[in-house]
């Protein structure tokens, strides 16, 4: 029989809150992330969502008194502590963690730099803190990672060598990745401003998220939702620049809704990836042009968070799931003229909305896409 | 249905050779990596000047690939094979090359040239730039070739029919350790594809 795959919990770690609840809650409240900071990462002020230390210790402290973790651990561990409690851990299940650059800012250390750098060190300390059997698998696959690894969980279960899956993904502010933006010319002087006419680039932030994912349809509950498809299908085109066609988007939708055996009509909003650079959001105008989804309500959700790299994907899709529980669409932060040459339908309203198919979609260097399409059960 | 796939081809680099098919095609005295990977560039005939922008990952994952796809008659706009890729320790070599260029605030020169490489899957990307891979791909993390995972993975993307090929490989490049085993899996072939086969293919 057809295996069917449900996420059954989700949950986050970002400024704006340390659980999905009040995350949804202070984004329908318009509270955003992102704020001006002036430190030692840049030498000139920058706009960035960054998680308070003091707030980020304090709950941690509630569940391990031990201070050998870095603050992107502290991050994962607190992201999935919630969902693990609720479950058993056996043989078969998959942990799976997404990141681009995991603790890349132990490289600036003395002391056991490049081990501390590597990311199956990472890993192993949050799958240590827990107990999962498995060998961890980590997803790094740019700015697709976080959704990437919702197909992956889907995919390794239905090949039956797992059952069960948790997957989590994060990456944190580092100056590492600022400079790196900042070199590309890449970061917004303003908090970043998707598909808007004046955007001007990225900002960065910094994120956990967590979901499971079980074919094991008791674990169903009222606020679950399946995954009914996926595709992650390479531009072929260039490593730091997205197609101008939006090809591998546009057949990483069709991919998914070739699997799901449905419409693109069918579904109810997208969470798209909207970095607010000027190539991404028209290449993904475009992509969503082809595929006849202009009127569909689509909402970028980096104006809250930022940038959160290997979170973002899941991240977006946590806070979608809570917007489709709530069937409230959530604004597209920043949003205020059209800055695409195709129209799209930039939710700039937060109002009641039917969803029972959501698409996520993300981009990012190497030519990558990843769509999943998700189906609400009840 | 469960089908039975096959390695159509395979490709090993290390230790300064380059193996095809678990032939000895080319060695070089070279003790650098990046002058022996150029050797065999030019040995094989690769013809791609974007090959010397890339970074030490990229050149490695690149070569073993272009060896195994260049025989393949490839369309010239739109190929239908998978790439899924793994390896240790990700980008981790060109990271610490562009730490130190932001480490010293005297000498402090950030590139995105360099920057682009820190993210492990930009390899992939340029393999499939290179033969218009409009196909699916991934990049894993395992502390060690996860065989049992990648094969069940690569079956999966076939099974699916999400691909008609998929290109699998451990491509691990840090400092001076690097290794490539690169293989192509199809419906027909000269190996089975399976667990055994691969791990034989990997510690040959």
């Amino acid at each position: 029989m057809q295996k069917e795959f449900y996420i059954t919990h989700a949950n986050c770690i970002t400024p704006l809150g340390l659980d999905a609840f009040s995350n949804y809650n202070a984004v329908i409240e318009g509270k955003s992330g992102i704020q001006l900071h002036q430190n030692n990462l840049m030498q000139d002020a920058f706009y960035a969502s960054i998680i308070s230390n003091e707030v980020l210790d304090n709950a941690f402290s509630k569940i391990s008194k031990s201070n050998k973790y870095t603050k992107l651990e502290k991050m994962f561990i607190l992201a999935l502590e919630p969902m693990v409690s609720k479950q058993e851990i056996t043989a078969k299940t998959a942990f799976i963690l997404s990141t681009t650059k995991g603790n890349i800012d132990a490289l600036a250390n003395t002391e056991n730099a490049i081990e501390n750098a590597q990311l199956g060190i990472l890993a192993g300390r949050v799958s240590s803190f827990f107990g999962f059997k498995t060998e961890p698998i980590i997803v790094s696959n740019a700015c697709v990672s976080g959704i990437l690894a919702i197909a992956v969980a889907k995919r390794m279960i239905q090949t039956g060598l797992y059952d069960d899956a948790f997957v989590v993904a994060g990456d944190a502010i580092s100056e590492f990745v600022l400079s790196g933006f900042n070199s590309f010319q890449a970061m917004s002087s303003e908090p970043c401003k998707p598909y808007d006419k004046e955007r001007t680039g990225v900002t960065l932030g910094e994120a956990t998220a967590a979901v499971y994912i079980t074919a094991n349809k008791s674990k169903v509950n009222k606020r679950s939702f399946k995954i009914v498809g996926d595709g992650a299908i390479n531009d072929a085109n260039h490593i730091s620049g997205p197609s101008r066609t939006g090809e591998g988007l546009f057949r990483s939708i069709n991919s998914a809704l070739k699997e799901a055996n449905i419409k693109a009509s069918k579904i109810d909003y997208i969470s798209a990836h909207g970095t607010a650079t000027m190539y991404n959001d028209e290449m993904e105008a475009i992509a969503f042009n082809r595929l006849e989804l202009q009127n569909t309500p689509v909402n970028s959700l980096k104006g809250y968070y930022g940038h959160t790299l290997g979170a973002s994907g899941l991240l977006e899709t946590v806070l979608a799931i809570e917007s489709a529980n709530n069937n409230k669409l959530i604004i597209s932060k920043g949003y205020k003229d059209c800055g695409v040459t195709q129209p799209i339908n930039i939710i700039s309203e937060s109002k009641k909305h039917e969803i029972k198919y959501f698409l996520k979609t993300a981009s990012g260097f190497g030519g990558c896409n990843t769509a999943v399409l998700f189906e609400k059960v009840n | 249905m469960k089908q039975n796939y096959k390695i159509a081809q395979y490709c090993v680099i290390e230790n300064k050779k380059v193996f095809l098919n678990g032939v000895e095609e080319f060695s070089s005295a070279d003790e650098q990596f990046p002058d022996f990977i150029k050797a065999a560039y030019k040995k094989f005939n690769s013809n791609y000047p974007k090959f010397f922008k890339m970074d030490n990952l990229s050149k490695l994952s690149f070569l073993a690939a272009d060896l195994l796809l260049k025989e393949l008659r490839l369309n010239e706009e739109d190929n239908d094979i998978a790439v899924v890729f793994a390896n240790k320790s990700a980008s981790l070599d060109t990271d610490v090359k562009y730490q130190r260029s932001i480490a010293n605030k005297e000498e402090y020169f950030p590139s995105p040239a360099v920057f682009v490489y820190t993210l492990p899957n930009i390899c992939i990307g340029e393999i499939s730039i290179k033969h218009h891979l409009k196909s699916e791909n991934t990049f894993f993390v395992f502390d060690t070739f996860n065989v049992e995972f990648i094969y069940n993975y690569a079956n999966h993307l076939l099974e699916s029919n999400k691909t008609e090929k998929v290109l699998c490989g451990w491509v691990e490049f840090f400092e001076d350790n690097y290794k490539a085993v690169v293989y192509l899996v199809q419906n027909n072939g000269i190996l089975d594809h399976n667990i055994k086969t691969i791990n034989t293919i990997y510690n040959k």
